[in-house]
């Protein structure tokens, strides 16, 4: 153990740490539509993927960052009010795993149409901001990191303070404690569920450019989804503070596992290690990170 | 997904069996008559294995209740698993290898149902994925179950049975109708009897049936290990019978998905929606080719193609869901219905 | 089929023939009582069911606190009280849906801190849901067959196969579920699917479904909740006819006093999780306490859902 290399290890952990970040900018999109109308909405990585393709496909044709990002926002809110109204109301009601098949089939549908629209060519994204190493101490961090997880920071700062002061933001939180009181109450579920919609569409705006400035923009980003679940799977689907803190659980767990186990295995092991990672959290803590034990009603 | 037994006991058993009898007929006698290779190949073959494939996750998601989206995964252990079999034990007989790669994919189905034990709807869908990745990794990772092929496209031994060849693709669907056919009939066994019934129990009150005295973990494992036993030997004839290689790359997500969206379109909870939905997932995609390149010509090109079936799958899902829960069985039943009030309408007049 | 009934006749014949019922009195009860004589001062000779010093929370909320109960032989127990006194609770930790905080329950002759919920069946226990717990994908006859699952042997190879033993199981259950559905008069019901079932009956299927299982005790939460008069009466015939031909204990839960005063041997009031009186109906009704914890409180909700 005498040349155990700490410095690389903290390289690493903080690497994956921010890694997580992006994990945890996913999940959060979910987190949301979760705690308001109980659905693992899959179609998220999708949005993701239509966002970020709007976005370039704009830019490409020349018009300006900032109004290519105030277009895309008004497009992923129409989206995501488009979805609650076409596909959620109807299924009102209907249980859970429903309406999971339900935006399974919808990240087909907006898959599809992403494509379809803007091509099946990747392109790539360039924000400006370069992924260039940053000296902190001997420990080398990614600018474009940084700069990730700040965005993220601002972005779950905006969330909470749109929750916490604002009617629309309140009438959520009333409907994710029960929804219904919310309604007894005289909240127009519809009307939240299409915000939280909205709100999630955004989401995938943001991680979108985020991911796409990291991967470029192509068919794949709409798998990341599948990076985000055993994110969820571990911070509890309805908790955005579990959604960032698994989000970085995951995140430096996959990278020090793949930088040193990974050799064991031959490689290639991040398809499936935060998986496992989440379940073997479960079966010792089944409630998740932060979710408390709750006994089934009878 | 009022998820409903849509297989109950009618009153017309003789009746039921008739039209059972009629259509083994058609499938064993007039198609191998009337069919084009392009029917065998295209249509048939896949259609045969991806209703297996229903069938088997029908009993795990329609009948016991435990949504999986790995299925593709024990698809491929079942290929791999039959392809190792045949080529690593000396005289063997290829029934024998599929028998056993079945049994394969039921070890590896437990393995995986684990977690059902203690995790329930969205976090056992997601754990299920687990075994997606794991496999399709593993398969790809260690060259050993693909004999060090370099490319790790196999070819698939040739399918005889006692020293009868099955070949051509006519020999093939003889094959693949053979096995579906006694595998079908065993499943249909087995949602009838009380071991299918213990399998709504548990889907339908997990705590109510334990309360009864329901084995439930034992129920739920064994619905994991029959259903990837059933879905293991669809892979084989995935692999053997209609694509004549072996390769990781089919059995992706997209595939389990395919096989979910089978059972749903089908009709969960039911034997016959498996076959109804394989020929609908089956069957559209080449008519929306055929339509598209119709209609719109040249723009039609296969870019486009995979992008519109995306678009109308996933619509046709969501159609489903919202108009027809309980799936084309119950479409079919409808019409059944309304044909027989009109026929006895028509005669009373 | 009626010559396998016969065959197995040691198994199965009328619903509740003196046979088996001397079956399970002369059998089963002493026997399994003369396994752990109980010597504890709480419980009583003649008790089949008892629990001591039984406490339940969930987070801060006390849902029983120092409950002591036993449950005679043959007897039917009501227990009362307002909306969230703890009274389905106290069936959720005799069945061990629910695991109390302290405290024991003695099932059977045995001492339980949890109750192994997967074994209740074979110990002789049967209950019903204050909300209903069908299957609803099964048709009401085979919800009741259901009923019988603890009793199954036969393996799902044995079952696909139609082995002998698979096949006498099931015609048994059947044979049983069925007189089962008579005696309740839901026979003509029997072939609809359980979840489209109006509610009053898809109560009494439920009972069906504990019954079927021949219990030796019978824990009923709410069973007449949302009945009209006449069915609640119905309702409580059932219940006295089956502890007056199997002998059965019965624990029963239920909002309507009139029911309550006129099927029940002893009545116990919950309050906040209390036992605040325990007694003959008469007794209970002219106990202080009890008038004060239902002083103000409307007269029960006759919708009975226990919000
Ligand atoms: N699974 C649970 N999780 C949390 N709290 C519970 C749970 N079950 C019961 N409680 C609480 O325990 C208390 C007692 O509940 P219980 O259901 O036993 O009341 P009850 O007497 O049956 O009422 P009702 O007449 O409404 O059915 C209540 O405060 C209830 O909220
Ligand atoms: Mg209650």
């Amino acid at each position: 153990m005498a040349d155990f290399d700490w410095l690389f290890f903290i390289e690493v952990l903080v690497g994956g740490l921010l890694s997580g970040v992006m994990y945890s900018l996913v999940a959060i999109g979910f987190v949301l539509i979760y705690k308001t109308s109980g659905v693992l909405n899959f179609a998220q990585g999708a949005m993701l993927l239509f966002a970020a393709l709007t976005f370039v496909s704009l830019t490409e044709r020349g018009i300006s960052f900032p109004l290519a990002f105030i277009i895309t926002f008004g497009v992923m809110v129409f989206l995501g009010v488009a979805i609650e109204r076409t596909v959620l109301r109807p299924l009102t009601n209907k249980p859970p795993i429903t309406l999971f098949m339900a935006t399974l089939g919808l990240s087909y549908v907006i898959e599809g149409a992403a494509q379809l629209l803007w091509g099946t060519q990747i392109h790539g994204l360039d924000l400006g901001i370069e992924d260039l190493p940053f000296d902190v101490g001997g420990v080398y961090i990614s600018q474009f990191d940084i700069f990730a997880a700040v965005v993220a920071a601002g972005m779950v700062a905006l969330l909470s303070l749109f929750f916490r002061y604002t009617r629309i933001g309140l009438g959520f939180r009333a409907v994710a404690d029960d929804q219904f009181a919310a309604i007894a109450v005289g909240l127009r579920l519809p009307w939240i569920w299409a915000t939280v919609w909205a709100a999630a569409g955004v989401v995938a705006l943001v991680a979108g450019l985020l991911w796409s400035a990291r991967v470029g923009v192509q068919f794949s980003l709409s798998l990341i989804v599948l990076k985000a679940l055993p994110v969820l799977v571990l911070g509890g689907f309805d908790s955005i503070l579990g959604a960032i803190v698994g989000g970085l659980l995951i995140g430096a767990s996959e990278k020090l596992a793949e930088v040193y186990i990974g050799e064991y295995f031959g490689g290639g092991i991040e398809g499936w290690f935060a998986y496992v990672i989440a379940l073997a959290f479960l079966l010792v803590r089944p409630s998740g990170l932060f979710g408390q034990k709750l006994v089934e009603r009878v | 997904m009022s998820a409903i037994a849509s297989d109950l006991p009618h009153s017309h058993f003789p009746a039921r069996w008739a039209v059972t009898l009629a259509l083994l007929a058609i499938a064993y006698v007039g198609v191998p008559l009337l069919g084009s290779s392009y029917l065998f190949e295209a249509i048939l073959l896949p259609f045969l294995a991806l209703s297996l494939a229903g069938v088997g996750l029908n009993i795990l998601t329609g009948y016991a209740g435990q949504v999986s989206l790995g299925s593709a995964a024990f698809m491929a252990v079942g290929a791999f698993a039959a392809y190792n079999f045949n080529l690593r034990v000396d005289g063997l007989p290829l029934i024998a290898s599929i028998v056993l790669a079945g049994f394969a994919a039921a070890a590896i189905g437990l393995v995986f149902g684990l977690p059902s034990l203690r995790l329930k709807g969205f976090y056992l869908a997601v754990s299920t994925l687990a075994a997606q990745f794991f496999v399709q990794w593993a398969l790809t990772k260690f060259s050993w179950f693909s004999n060090d092929s370099a490319s790790g496209v196999i070819d698939a031994p040739a399918l005889s049975v006692a020293g009868f060849v099955f070949e051509g693709p006519v020999g093939r669907y003889y094959f693949a109708l053979n096995v579906v056919a006694a595998l079908t009939f065993l499943s249909y066994r087995l949602v009838n009897s009380q071991t299918g019934r213990n399998f709504i129990a548990v889907r339908d009150n997990e705590t109510a049936a334990r309360i009864i005295g329901v084995q439930v973990l034992k129920t739920k494992l064994l619905a994991f290990a029959v259903s990837s036993f059933i879905m293991g030997i669809a892979g084989v004839l995935w692999a053997f019978a209609y694509l004549r290689t072996v390769e990781p790359a089919g059995f992706n997500l997209d595939r389990s998905f395919q096989i979910l969206f089978i059972v749903i379109i089908g009709g969960l909870a039911s034997i016959r929606g498996a076959f109804f939905g394989a020929a609908l997932i089956v069957v559209f995609p080449l008519l929306l080719s055929r339509l598209g390149s119709f209609l719109l010509g040249d723009v039609f090109d296969s870019g486009v193609l995979d992008m519109t079936q995306r678009i109308v799958l996933g619509v046709l899902i969501i159609l489903f869901l919202i108009l027809e829960p309980d799936g084309l069985v119950a479409l079919w039943h409808r019409v059944r219905k309304r044909i027989g009030t009109a026929l006895r309408r028509s005669r009373s007049q | 089929m009626h010559a396998m009934t016969f065959a197995f006749g040691g198994l199965g014949s009328a619903p509740f023939p003196p046979d088996v019922q001397e079956h399970l009195v002369g059998l089963d009860r002493s026997s399994r009582a003369d396994e752990t004589p109980s010597s504890d001062a709480a419980t009583n000779e003649n008790s089949v069911l008892d629990l001591v010093g039984v406490r339940l929370s969930f987070g801060g909320v006390v849902a029983l606190s120092d409950i002591d109960l036993s449950v005679g032989r043959g007897e039917i127990l009501a227990i009362i009280g307002p909306n969230g006194a703890g009274k389905s609770s106290i069936i959720n930790v005799i069945s061990g849906v629910y695991r109390p905080d302290r405290g024991r329950v003695r099932l059977s002759g045995r001492d339980h801190t949890q109750v192994p919920t997967q074994a209740l069946a074979r110990h002789g226990v049967a209950r019903t849901f204050q909300n209903l717990a069908l299957f609803r994908g099964l048709s009401v006859l085979d919800n009741v067959v259901a009923g019988r699952a603890y009793r199954t042997r036969s393996s799902f190879i044995g079952q696909i196969a139609g082995s002998g033993q698979a096949r006498a199981e099931q015609v048994d259950a059947r044979d049983r579920a069925a007189r089962v559905l008579g005696f309740l008069h839901l026979s003509h019901v029997g072939d609809r699917l359980a979840g489209t079932l109006p509610y009053g009956l898809q109560k009494r299927v439920e009972l069906a479904r504990a019954l079927v299982a021949e219990p030796k005790i019978l824990l009923l939460d709410e069973p007449m909740a949302g009945m009209t008069a006449t069915e609640k009466n119905e309702m409580a015939d059932f219940v006295r006819a089956a502890r007056d031909t199997l002998g059965t204990t019965v624990v029963l839960i239920e909002h309507d006093i009139g029911v309550v005063m006129g099927l029940s041997d002893r009545v116990v009031v919950l309050d906040y999780g209390r036992k605040i009186a325990d007694g003959t109906p008469d007794e209970v009704q002219a106990n202080q306490r009890v008038i004060d914890a239902y002083l103000g409180v409307a007269p029960e909700n006759d919708d009975g859902e226990g919000i």
